[in-house]
């Protein structure tokens, strides 16, 4: 049986990383489950990216482009977030988001 | 006549310079600064009405009007404008002469008075200001002019009343006057400003056309004038600042709250003369018949008065009563039909401020020698100050109208204008006559004869003024002896221009004169020995109107209820309420209410980041399904 | 470069200076160079203006400059001046050019409060040269920020509540006054923000019906039309002196200049609609006004509701629809803020002395400070009306031109504005006599000097200017009245 990979089961496998992405931005409280949720999101549309590209435009490569964009941001951001996430921890010495409300107004 | 200008010129320059610079000088200097400079206006005065009287008539029998200088001094459209300028007319030109004699006879007196006073120069200044602003008064060319100028001596006295400005009573006496006349002014402005409207012109007199055009409007502005001139000449009710003004230094009530400031008033119903016998006769009645009210009511006061300040004031409202209805009775401007009045108010304003200014300095000698205003502090005082005595007693028999002094003519005239018009208003002025002759009289004896306060006296014994206050006395005294026989007023003032002989009316003469001696021969009876038996029994006998007329009738304390309570209680004070604690807080409200639905929609703001993306999903659903459907 | 940009220039200039300024001598070099340029540069205008005139020069606004700024609004960076702003500058630059020497001694931060009380100028001073709606809208707002810092940081009392209150009713003013530029802007065509072209076009009636009153309301609000004057008496009271003279003087005369200039200039049928209902409210501001000064005790409050009483006379006076009344509300913005600067310097000299402007604790200052207690005689006579100083001209005129509107509602509104004058002599003889007056008990106050000498200096300069115009109006009035014109001629036409 020919295993033939549709459009459909890249989207699935993107629906699925989003909706678990959500889930765990909505239910955890760890800032650094939060940040893989986070990243989580940003794979799912990157791979969204990528597969429309493919199948509906495969002369173009402004998908792929995107998604290099998207990648590179991401680790932009991560960078920049645990380096944030590393410093609340230094100074309040927990991570949890709850616990961090000093600086509200 | 284009040298009139220094006239206006010299006082103005005086004024600044002796307000700028007079603490660095000394006080002799100001003062002689003060005083040479009034004494070239008053020789230029002299020279201007003997070039103007001089200069003839026209051919049609009356002095021309001339006007030597008018600037534009502020356009308000093609024809109203305020013009500042010089108007010579036989009314202005007297004015002239009567303003500056008195002013200089002020000035010269003053420096005996106020020697040693701290201010002395301020007090030379002011007298500068107000000499200015009242010579500008008088010569105006138009009536904002006249308005403009009719402030600044407004102000003049306020600020010479309160001349003593630690003393409380002169700082309420300033406000008071100011304030009072102010509220007149107000019907002035208004009056003003209908005639600019309906005239078209500022100046006094109107096109033809526009007069007719104005119709019932006339009347009232004259009306509204006449307020104005009513709150400067002190007529009832508006009089109540005039007896406080004598808080102010003596020569000051002379110069300005007796002799000239107080009748321009008058002056002022002179100047409109033309158009109120035009125009508006009936309000010029309604003049006479307020003119007569204050003459009597002042009158009455008068009589009961202790403070002897107080007394010659309210004989100078009860005068000035006596020239507005002169001026009030008139009903033509032909002088032998009716018209007559004018004349003569004219005349007694003339001959009222040479005697009424020559009672006050003495007042002033007799206050420099006692250090009082009361009558009870006074009694003999014939043998200390002999010259003060002499004039004094001259000044009150002009003022009582005997022959030959001056006041007899001009009063016999007022009455005699008064039985032409008719014999009530004759007959009650001429018992008012009678009440002046009476009440100054006993003013005379209280102060002269009478009980001599021998303890005071003793203490400190009073002695006669210096050459400086008593050479004016004489002068004054001089002026009011001759002024009625040898001045044959009617050449140069009468109502319709003409050269006007004065003739005694010897039925109305008699009357007045037999009226007057009765008056004085009660006065002395009354009051010439040491002690009054009759004064004091009346007294307590009518103590409930004595009291009254002591308190004068109460206008005061109603003054004072209405500033006081009605005014500052029951509007100022709920308006000030209303404004902080209703539309203050109205805005309040509403900043509070902001704030209110700021913290109403605060709790959304929870500063997790989970509850925004929960909503933020939220929305992206909501609009997916929306787009869904719509699709 | 146009010679109206220099007045926008020389502040910026005086920032940069007080920018790098390390010390006070050079910050006050700075203030008095750049004050005293201005001074003489509005000087210079006026006086170039009125030759230009008298050459026969007979455009509407003269200097005129129009450099686009953003085009897709058709906003312009456009200058130009008529006989009213130049009074009005030349009023401006000796508030701040005396307003700067009765500032001489603040502390602390004096830096930054020049910087502020700067920026401030340059806003009324951009405002008085515009003819673009918009730039003058923004030159408003630079002009009205700048006032929450200074009353803020450096006033007395309740200042934060004061500025806060102050900034937010005059921001909301200016929240209508945005909302009435684009309605005019778009009523018109939606072609130009310019005054003069704007005023060439017809707004639809319905247009002038409704924005009108927004844009009427919005400046009304500064220039203290009752309701919305509450602002005023807090504002006032906590600012600091040259603050309070800035903001009375000037500040408060952008509201009557915007009114007259973009709400009725541009909506002349509007203001006929909506003419008698805010005539109503003005007389009721300046009876009002008069009539709460005369129980308040603070002499600052006094003196504000006197400026709430006297702004009234100039919205009042330019509802009047007459080229005399309008010529006399000019004269009378000119002659308030002279006044009332002279005013707010003298209570704030007297002040910084007793530290008290309760005048129940006042008393007998004739004797201790001699000169500001005749410098305040002075202020009051001229507040009052008296003739010789400025005021007398200004309420004259007013009163002359309302009269010649002879219908029976506006005779009646008239008449009880004019009642005014009485309650004004009474509220300032009050002070004068409680204050100056009488013998000083208090044995602090015995102790205290007079002026010193740049505080003599700021009287002085106020003094000549409320007597120069008070003796000689006839050629600010003549200046003023030629430029009401236009804007009359349009008010009667429709």
């Amino acid at each position: 049986m020919e295993l033939e990979i549709h459009v459909i089961h890249y989207l699935i496998l993107s629906t699925v990383m989003m909706f678990c992405g959500i889930y765990g931005f909505f239910t955890r409280k760890n800032l650094l489950a939060l940040l893989i949720s986070a990243e989580l999101m940003l794979n799912a549309t990157n791979i969204n990216f990528a597969v429309f590209n493919r199948y509906l435009f495969p002369g173009h490569l402004e998908g792929h482009f995107f998604s290099l964009f998207g990648i590179a941001i991401a680790a932009a951001e991560t960078a920049v977030a645990i380096a944030i996430i590393i410093n609340v921890y230094r100074s309040f010495n927990k991570i949890l988001t709850d616990d961090i409300s000093e600086m509200k107004g | 006549m284009e040298f009139t200008i220094l006239i206006l010129v010299l006082p103005a320059i005086c004024f600044p310079l002796l307000a700028l610079f007079g603490m660095k000088m000394p006080h002799r200097v100001a003062g002689t600064i003060g005083t040479v400079a009034i004494g070239a206006v008053t020789i230029l005065s002299y020279i201007t009405a003997l070039n103007y009287f001089g200069a003839g008539r026209t051919a049609e029998g009356i002095f021309p009007t001339l006007t030597p200088w008018n600037i534009r001094w502020l356009p308000f459209t093609e024809t109203l404008h305020i013009d500042m300028g010089i108007m010579l007319d036989p009314i202005s030109v007297m004015m002239l002469v009567v303003i500056t004699t008195v002013s200089l006879m002020v000035h010269i007196y003053s420096f005996g008075y106020m020697k040693g006073e701290k201010g002395f120069q301020r007090y030379y200044a002011f007298l500068s200001l107000f000499t200015f602003s009242m010579l500008g008064l008088v010569v105006a060319t138009n009536i904002f002019q006249m308005y403009i100028f009719w402030e600044l001596v407004g102000v003049s006295s306020y600020l010479l009343i309160g001349f003593y400005y630690t003393k409380p009573e002169a700082i309420a006496a300033s406000k008071k006057a100011f304030i009072v006349t102010r509220f007149a002014d107000l019907g002035f402005l208004i009056g003003i400003l209908l005639y600019g409207y309906y005239m078209q012109t500022f100046t006094f007199t109107p096109a033809a056309d526009q007069l007719m055009k104005a119709g019932m409007i006339l009347p009232w502005a004259l009306g509204l004038m006449f307020v104005g001139g009513a709150g400067k000449s002190a007529m009832f009710p508006l009089h109540i600042w005039l007896p406080d003004a004598m808080e102010g230094p003596t020569p000051v009530s002379a110069l300005i709250h007796a002799a000239t400031m107080v009748v321009a008033g008058v002056y002022l119903v002179a100047r409109m003369f033309p158009l109120f016998i035009g125009f508006a006769p009936e309000t010029l009645h309604v003049v006479a018949y307020v003119g007569a009210f204050t003459a009597f009511y002042a009158a009455t006061v008068a009589c009961v008065q202790s403070d002897i300040k107080r007394v010659l004031a309210f004989s100078t409202i009860s005068q000035i009563g006596f020239m507005m209805v002169a001026l009030g009775v008139c009903t033509s401007m032909d002088p032998h039909e009716g018209g007559l009045g004018y004349m003569a108010g004219m005349f007694h304003l003339f001959t009222h401020a040479m005697f009424k200014a020559l009672l006050f300095l003495g007042a002033g000698c007799i206050i420099h020698a006692v250090h009082s205003n009361e009558m009870s502090t006074m009694g003999g005082l014939r043998k200390y100050m002999p010259v003060t005595h002499i004039t004094f007693l001259i000044a009150c028999l002009a003022i009582a109208g005997i022959w030959p002094l001056s006041g007899f003519f001009s009063k016999d005239e007022i009455l005699a204008a008064c039985f032409a018009f008719s014999p009530v208003m004759g007959w009650i002025m001429t018992a008012i006559a009678g009440m002046t002759a009476f009440y100054m009289f006993r003013l005379y004896y209280c102060i002269f004869w009478g009980k001599e306060n021998t303890e005071l006296h003793k203490e400190h014994v009073p002695h006669e003024s210096p050459l400086t206050m008593t050479v004016p006395l004489m002068i004054l005294a001089a002026i009011t002896i001759v002024a009625g026989w040898i001045l044959p007023f009617g050449h140069f003032v009468s109502s319709d221009g003409k050269a006007y002989d004065i003739h005694i009316d010897t039925g109305v003469a008699a009357i007045s004169l037999v009226v007057a001696l009765f008056a004085i021969g009660l006065a002395t009876y009354m009051y010439a020995r040491s002690s009054q038996p009759l004064a004091d029994s009346l007294a307590r006998r009518f103590s409930g109107l004595h009291k009254a007329a002591y308190r004068r009738f109460y206008l005061d304390e109603i003054w004072l209820f209405v500033t006081k309570k009605i005014i500052f209680n029951c509007i100022s004070t709920p308006i000030a309420w209303f404004d902080r604690h209703v539309i203050d807080n109205f805005m309040n409200m509403l900043a509070a209410g902001t704030q209110a639905c700021g913290t109403l929609i605060r709790p959304v703001q929870t500063g997790k980041i989970q509850t925004y993306t929960i909503w933020f999903f939220a929305g992206i659903i909501i609009l997916t399904v929306i787009l869904l459907l719509a699709l | 470069m146009n010679i109206l940009s220099i007045f926008v220039l020389i502040p910026l200039l005086m920032m940069l200076g007080l920018w790098i300024s390390r010390n006070l001598n050079q910050i006050r070099t700075v203030m008095v160079t750049g004050s005293t340029m201005l001074l003489a540069l509005s000087i210079y205008l006026a006086a170039a203006y009125i030759s230009m005139r008298n050459a026969g020069a007979d455009a509407e606004m003269l200097f005129t400059d129009s450099i686009s700024w953003y085009a897709p609004l058709d906003i312009c960076y456009s200058v130009g001046v008529d006989g009213i702003s130049v009074v009005m500058l030349l009023l401006s630059s000796i508030i701040v050019f005396t307003g700067t020497f009765a500032s001489w001694k603040l502390q602390p931060l004096t830096k930054e409060y020049f910087l502020w009380y700067t920026l401030l100028s340059l806003g009324v001073f951009g405002f008085f040269i515009s003819n673009d709606m918009f730039t003058m809208f923004m030159f408003y707002e630079v002009a009205l920020i700048p006032m929450y810092l200074l009353i803020g940081v450096w006033g007395s009392g309740k200042k934060e509540y004061a500025a806060m209150k102050l900034t937010l009713m005059l921001m909301g003013g200016s929240a209508f006054l945005l909302i009435g530029i684009l309605g005019i802007y778009y009523g018109a065509g939606a072609e130009t923000m310019n005054i003069l072209e704007i005023a060439q076009k017809h707004i639809p009636l319905e247009i002038q019906k409704i924005f009108f009153p927004v844009v009427f309301l919005g400046f009304g609000v500064l220039g203290a039309l009752f309701p919305f004057h509450t602002w005023s008496p807090d504002g006032h009271a906590s600012a600091p002196t040259a603050v309070s003279m800035l903001h009375a003087g000037v500040l408060m005369k952008l509201g009557g200049y915007g009114c007259f200039r973009i709400a009725m200039y541009l909506m002349p049928e509007g203001a006929q609609i909506w003419g008698d209902l805010f005539l109503i409210l003005t007389t009721i501001s300046v009876v009002y006004g008069a009539l709460s000064a005369v129980v308040q005790t603070d002499l600052k409050y006094i003196n504000a509701y006197s400026s709430v009483s006297h702004c009234g006379l100039v919205l009042f006076a330019l509802l009047m629809m007459t080229k005399v009344s309008a010529t006399g509300a000019i004269l009378q913005m000119l002659s308030h803020g002279l006044m009332t600067a002279m005013f707010f310097a003298l209570i704030g000299m007297i002040y910084c002395r007793t530290h008290t402007r309760d005048i129940r604790e006042l008393r007998g200052l004739m004797k201790i400070m001699p000169f500001l207690a005749v410098g305040y005689i002075i202020a009051g006579l001229a507040n009052l009306g008296l003739p010789g100083f400025s005021g007398f001209v200004a309420e004259m005129t007013v009163f002359t031109g309302s009269f010649q509107n002879a219908d029976l509602f506006h005779r009646i509104c008239t008449i009880i504005a004019t009642t005014s004058i009485v309650v004004t002599a009474v509220y300032i003889l009050r002070v004068v006599g409680k204050i100056l007056y009488g013998t000083c008990t208090n044995e602090e106050h015995l102790k205290l000097t007079d002026a010193t000498w740049e505080e003599r200096f700021t009287i002085i300069c106020l003094v000549i200017a409320i007597a120069g115009l008070g003796l000689a109006p006839y050629w600010v009035n003549d200046l003023i009245s030629n430029s009401v014109e236009p804007i009359i001629s349009q008010l009667a036409v429709k």
